[in-house]
């Protein structure tokens, strides 16, 4: 059982610093992106690592708040996405 | 008790799965040199990155307190979105000319288009004829 608990403190951690780094690599990305649809893709995905973060944060800490934050940052995160495509796209976001 | 140490080890599989997935779909977002390679990456991370995070909490709810299956609801909205999403972004790829141009259209026009062909459009209603 401690040997199991050992485990997976190390794969929390790894998961940690897995993800950060995915992050850091997306807002790379976000900066030296050549075109428009690269930073809108850049900003979807490091929308979609903090929700990775923010769930890594609810198992580190056993608790189940942090689920509201990752539901409500999916729903943002996804309506962004879908607005600045459109703004790109028509000129205007909604018509 | 030979179950809990089971599901504890599954979590940090899970955990260690979705990492380096959402590892590797940066890597290829960051390393690739195409606008419509580097949108395929990421997807990855939003389906199989998240979606095994999102497994190893519902199993640690599951053992270390009374479970709790809401997470789901992530995945299901995670899931449904990225596609259009990644849709969105191809046809500003698209839009912005950053990928080579797709084929032309093999015998007319209106294939695959928003095109009428000729001989629908006395069928069409006033307002979408003025467009």
């Amino acid at each position: 059982m401690t040997l199991a608990m050992d485990v997976m403190t190390v794969a929390l951690w790894i998961a940690f610093i897995a993800v950060a780094v995915a992050q850091v690599m997306a807002m790379i990305r976000l900066i030296i992106g050549p075109d428009t649809g690269d930073r809108i893709l850049a900003l979807d995905t490091m929308v979609i690592n903090a929700i990775g973060l923010i769930v890594l944060l609810g198992i580190a800490h056993g608790s189940h708040i942090y689920f509201e934050v990752a539901l409500i940052i999916a729903m943002l995160g996804f309506v962004s996405t879908v607005a600045y495509a459109r703004f790109v796209l028509r000129g205007d976001i909604i018509e | 008790m030979i179950w809990e140490t089971v599901a504890i080890y599954a979590v940090a599989f899970c955990l260690i799965v979705g990492a380096a997935f959402s590892l590797i779909g940066s890597i290829g977002l960051l390393k690739f040199n195409d606008a419509m390679t580097r949108l395929h990456a990421p997807t990855k991370v939003g389906t199989v990155g998240i979606g095994a995070l999102l497994l190893a909490s519902m199993i640690h709810a599951q053992i270390f307190s009374d479970g709790a299956l809401h997470d789901l609801l992530i995945m299901a909205f995670l899931f449904v979105t990225a596609p259009i999403s990644a849709n969105f972004i191809a046809k500003v790829n698209i839009h912005k000319g950053s990928c080579t141009a797709p084929p032309p259209p093999p015998e007319d026009d209106t294939w695959s288009t928003l095109d009428v062909p000729e001989t629908d459009r006395a069928l069409m209603p006033e307002t979408e004829a003025l467009n």
